[in-house]
């Protein structure tokens, strides 16, 4: 097993160094060159840029420039954000908490429901309950996030006053718990909707394949509770291709985090990416490129043992 | 085989009978299609949007960035059907030059991202061994950046434009159809009726072209009526952002930036283009499922 891990890990090196090599060429091709955001403030003077330029090493090719951005990515230096000076990576890991605060919520709230309402549209294949489902799911995956969002705030912010709509925090209190999770739920719930459709489409799928397999009738043969046959005989099977489904959309969350977030403004990295980007902070921006697509490679990887480790058929070796 | 021996086979019953089948499978698949029920709702919504997008400026002779104070905020009506928004342009008039962009996106992005995936597959499946190695981890290197992260990026490289949103949206939605493509061309190619091209000693690009091609393309058919809705989804989002068609020229995506500052005052600003949105993707998942099932 741990072979076979070790293995993943190095063969994800050229996958990771073909990523930097994307993001930083295409950064490289912004408008107005690295140095935009400088351009445009009165107060810097030509001098001051030359300066710059020298001293970012902004005047070397673009491959050298490359390869002195990785050597020091490689230990664990992106640069300095050109909005404040400070350690992109320090910039960045201020805003993870959020981001992985909202994920995470979003996340559970969706696999918890996916199970449910797929495990129930199996088992009652072709009710009134599987045929709404089916509806609200077709309705789901066609649903423009962003759309969500704005819906929801209509409804629960602007007329209701349910719930906060924007932010992590009431603005002028100090932070408590109680005042997070209420900003919490409105975001929550959009991010969830983004996978939830396919998700319990998948749950559905899966558990009506095992449903129909042998040992189920077998199962049900021997006497066994209906509920012991459905979760611990059906369940167990159906969760194995399920599983990696669901870890490949946790990377596919990240782009629903980025729209969530701008929406709602919640201080996560999608947002800072967002705001960066308008900026033009360059380094800012190439910094959390990188991670994002590192956070997905590693998840491929996590999907590809986790199969291995659920499937006693597969042999990892 | 020798041309000429080709040439002295009596084929033309044979042709014939070829072509026959070809027909009648082609109308089975049409009537399987129009069985389909969610297929058909699927083909009237899209029917209908492209109708009223690409017919309705002609007849609702109205400019999309006329502004009239006198009309601002004023709720749906006869005048305005869909209402006016903060600058007093007509809404509905907006929907519909917004839907010709948003349609036209889709399809040039569809295409650009077929295409190149087709292409770059067939190739890769075709030739096989160290360039298919290649073209693969491209493409997962293409695959493991974050979509719309890419996206954004790319968008501020391109300059701005209709056309330039169209081709990244299509370069980054190509890596799915190339590993389709791949896989098609790999199943297809120990085939006994590419042996036998071979056998007759077809060039291989004619093999390819002719013989794997036209046998491959069903997935890719599906995959693409679902590409263009997404690639509309995605037009949607980045315009929303402000990182995709810019105004004045209206889009459903850059109409709903605005839409948030007026939710309490102009909720119809915030609900059409989203809706516009919503059931065309619904039109295009369908008729991709419809397809699928009929193919």
């Amino acid at each position: 097993m741990a072979t076979f891990i070790v293995r993943r890990l190095v063969l994800s090196i050229p996958l990771l160094f073909g990523i930097t090599v994307v993001i930083f060429f295409l950064a490289h091709h912004l408008p107005g060159g690295p140095l935009a955001m400088y351009l445009n403030t009165a107060s810097v003077t030509p001098e001051q840029l030359q300066h710059l330029t020298v001293q970012l090493g902004l005047d070397k090719p673009v491959y050298v420039q490359y390869a002195e951005w990785l050597a020091r990515a490689v230990r664990g230096d992106l640069g300095h954000s050109f909005g404040d000076g400070r350690a992109v990576v320090e910039v960045i890991a201020d805003r993870v908490p959020a981001t992985l605060e909202l994920m995470g919520a979003a996340f559970t709230l969706s696999v918890v429901l996916a199970f449910c309402i797929g495990i129930l549209s199996a088992i009652r294949r072709d009710s009134l309950f599987d045929y709404v489902v089916t509806v609200l799911s077709y309705a789901g995956m066609s649903m423009p996030i962003f759309w969500l969002g704005i819906l929801v705030i209509m409804e629960f912010g602007a007329r209701l006053h349910w719930l906060p709509t924007a932010g992590m925090g009431t603005p002028g209190q100090p932070f408590s718990l109680a005042d997070n999770l209420r900003h919490l739920v409105l975001p929550t719930c959009v991010l969830a909707a983004f996978t939830l459709a396919q998700e319990s489409r998948y749950v559905r799928s899966s558990m009506l394949d095992v449903i129909g397999q042998d040992y189920i009738r077998t199962a049900r043969a021997k006497g066994l509770a209906e509920r012991a046959v459905v979760l611990k005989h059906a369940l167990r099977n159906a969760l194995i291709p399920v599983v990696t489904v669901l870890t490949l959309d946790a990377a596919y969350l990240l782009s629903g985090a980025l729209v969530t977030e701008t929406v709602f403004a919640w201080p996560g990295m999608g947002r800072l990416f967002y705001d960066s980007l308008r900026e033009g902070n360059y380094p800012v921006v190439v910094g959390i490129a990188v991670m994002v697509s590192v956070l997905v490679v590693l998840l491929n990887i996590v999907a590809d043992v986790l199969y291995a480790v659920l499937d006693p058929r597969i042999k990892y070796n | 085989m020798d041309p000429s021996l080709v040439d002295a086979l009596p084929t033309p019953p044979a042709l014939n009978a070829a072509e026959d089948t070809d027909l009648r499978d082609r109308r089975t698949f049409l009537s399987r299609l129009l069985r389909h029920r969610n297929a058909v709702i699927g083909l009237s919504i899209l029917v209908a949007v492209c109708v009223v997008c690409l017919l309705g400026p002609i007849l609702w002779a109205k400019n999309p960035t006329t502004i009239d104070f006198a009309a601002f905020g004023k709720g749906p009506g006869i005048h305005h059907l869909m209402g006016a928004d903060d600058l007093g342009r007509d809404e509905f008039t907006r929907i519909l030059y917004g839907g010709r962009i948003s349609i036209l996106v889709g399809f040039l992005s569809m295409v650009i991202g077929i295409g190149i995936g087709g292409v770059i597959g067939a190739v890769s499946g075709w030739l096989g061994g160290s360039l298919d190695f290649l073209l693969m981890r491209v493409v997962d290197v293409a695959l493991s950046i974050p979509s719309l992260f890419l996206l954004l990026l790319l968008s501020v490289v391109f300059p701005p434009g209709v056309l330039s949103i169209a081709l990244i949206i299509g370069l980054s939605n190509w890596m799915r159809p190339a590993r389709l493509m791949r896989s098609q061309v790999l199943t297809i190619k120990p085939r006994e009726y590419v042996e036998a091209a071979h056998a007759i000693g077809s060039p291989p690009w004619r093999i390819l072209l002719r013989t794997i091609t036209p046998n491959a393309v069903a997935p890719l058919v599906v995959n693409g009526t679902i590409l263009m809705g997404q690639a509309i989804v995605t037009e949607a989002v980045m315009s929303f952002l402000g990182f995709g068609v810019q105004p004045p020229t209206p889009s459903w995506g850059n109409m709903l930036t605005n839409a948030q500052t007026f939710i309490v005052s102009m909720p119809w600003l915030a609900i059409f283009p989203g809706f516009m949105v919503f059931i065309t993707v619904l039109g295009f998942n369908l008729v991709g499922d419809g397809l699928r099932d009929a193919m």
